[in-house]
Formats: structure tokens, sequence, C-alpha cells
């Protein structure tokens, strides 16, 4: 068993290159699988903490987790094949119609 | 030993292959490399002695979202997008928060190590040998305690699937 300090800084390693990816990257797509990154590091933390506590709990919440990126996946995909439908586009900058 | 060498072998894999995922332009390779990213988080599960958690990222993540995402980017004409801006204009000013917020909780993972025996390097683990099945006391467990979530997802996953289908439905003529 390595020190679970390991865990946590490659955790927030991969957080942190996802959450670079959402703020900066155009492509929704893209935008998508950095969250899904994010998601990932999450369940990463939680395995790790379980395995020192030795209690499956954690395990039980990543699997969880797993579950709710599956739907946000579906959800998401769904939602931008409609947007593409509408609006020829797939640029965040250029989703403004909210803007004034 | 063998543990450390698994471990810092799939890290490295896994910071690599996502820091090219954020990077590359082409967004197929983004797609390849963030499977890649999540095989290689499946495999420190499996070192984290978590059997059926390794199984289902593969399955789940690896396959299943993976074929939705590259179905998705050959269905949305994805050569509409190759060629464009890769960053959008706030890039400089987001990358710099992140990096400060990497930074921050850098510093409190780094100060935690202080604490005298409440620290992080938690050595205290079951030995690998001792633990019980993973897959019967995770059945265990999902099973007794969390009955009700188990229910509750599927009941999620069914209502996005309806939400899909729903949405990506051409709309007939006569409406």
């Amino acid at each position: 068993m390595m020190p679970v300090g390991h865990y946590l800084f490659l955790s927030l390693a991969l957080f942190i290159i996802g959450t670079i990816g959402v703020i900066t990257r155009r492509n929704v797509i893209v935008v998508l699988m950095s969250i899904e990154l994010i998601l990932n590091a999450v369940n990463l933390n939680l395995v790790a903490f379980s395995r020192v506590f030795g209690d499956a709990s954690g395990q039980i919440f990543a699997l969880f987790i797993l579950l709710v990126a599956v739907a946000e996946a579906i959800i998401g995909l769904a939602i931008l094949i409609a947007f593409f439908r509408n609006r020829e586009t797939l640029q965040t900058d250029e989703m403004d119609l909210l803007k004034w | 030993m063998l543990d450390s060498v698994f471990f810092y072998f799939f890290a490295g894999v896994a910071i690599l292959s996502a820091a090219l995922m954020v990077t590359r332009s082409n967004a197929i390779h983004s797609g390849i490399l963030l499977i890649t990213t999540l095989l290689a988080t499946a495999g420190i599960f499996l070192q984290l002695r978590a059997d059926f958690l390794f199984i289902a990222q593969i399955i789940l993540y690896a396959v299943g979202i993976m074929v939705l995402f590259l179905f998705a980017l050959v269905r949305l004409r994805l050569h509409v997008s190759v060629g464009q801006i890769k960053f959008s204009r706030q890039k400089y000013v987001g990358s710099l928060v992140a990096l400060a917020l990497a930074f921050q909780v850098g510093i409190l993972l780094w100060s935690s190590r202080q604490i005298p025996g409440d620290g992080l390097l938690i050595q205290g683990a079951a030995p690998a040998e001792k633990l019980p099945p993973n897959t019967q006391e995770l059945s265990r467990i999902l099973f007794s305690g969390y009955l009700l979530p188990f229910e509750v997802a599927s009941v999620l996953l069914l209502v996005s699937m309806i939400g899909a289908v729903l949405m990506v439905r051409r709309r007939s003529a006569s409406e």
C-alpha cells in the first residue's frame, strides 16, 4: 500500500487538467470529455480512501458516480445532437442565445 | 515494491494522456486519449484491489461511453470543427485560475501531512491477502445498506434513456 497522499496528488492533477479543459476548450464534446475526467478523479479519491479505511462504502459511492456520469454523458450528447441540428455549430462561444 | 511500480506507471500514463487530451485539436484524438486515461485509472483501481470497479470502469467508460462519444463525433460531421480555433478567448485567464486552484489544494494537502499521526501518510491499510473478495463484499453492502439508492439509480438511467431518445428523435412533418 502506497501512502494515500500519492493518490490524492494524482487525483488533484487529473482534476485540474479536467478543469483547464472545461474552461479553455471551444469544442463542446471535448468539454464533456473533460467533465468525465473530473468525475474520474473524484472516483480515484473515493477508492483510495476506501482501501485505506478498509470500508467498501467508498467503492459503492464510486459506483454511483460512475452511473451518474453515464447518464450525464447520454443526456449531454443527446442535447448536443439536437442543438447541432438547429444551429449547425459545436463551438462554446457561438452558443449565445441567452446573451444580449 | 511491485505495487509502487504499478502505481507510478499508471499514474504517468494517466497524467500524460490527460494533458495531451486537453491540448490536441482533433476531437477524435482527444477521445482516444480519454480512453487511455480511463484505462490507466482502471489499472490504479486494480492496484487498490477494487476488482469490481476495475471491470465496471472498463465496460462502462472505456467501451460504452467512448463508443457513444466517437459515434457523436462522426455523426456531428467532425470536419466542420477541425481547423477552427481550438481554445476560447479566456484561455489564459482560465488556465491561470485553474492553476491557482491547483496551487491552493496542493498547499493544503502538503501542509496536512504536518499533523502528527493524523496526516495523509496513513499506512495502516490491511494487507491485500487479508481483504474479503471484493465483488462479494461490494454486493453485500450494495444490497443491504444501499438498496434504495440502487433502485433510484436504475430509475435515473431509465429516465435518461427515455430523455435521450426523445431529444434525438426527428420532428415529424405533421408537428
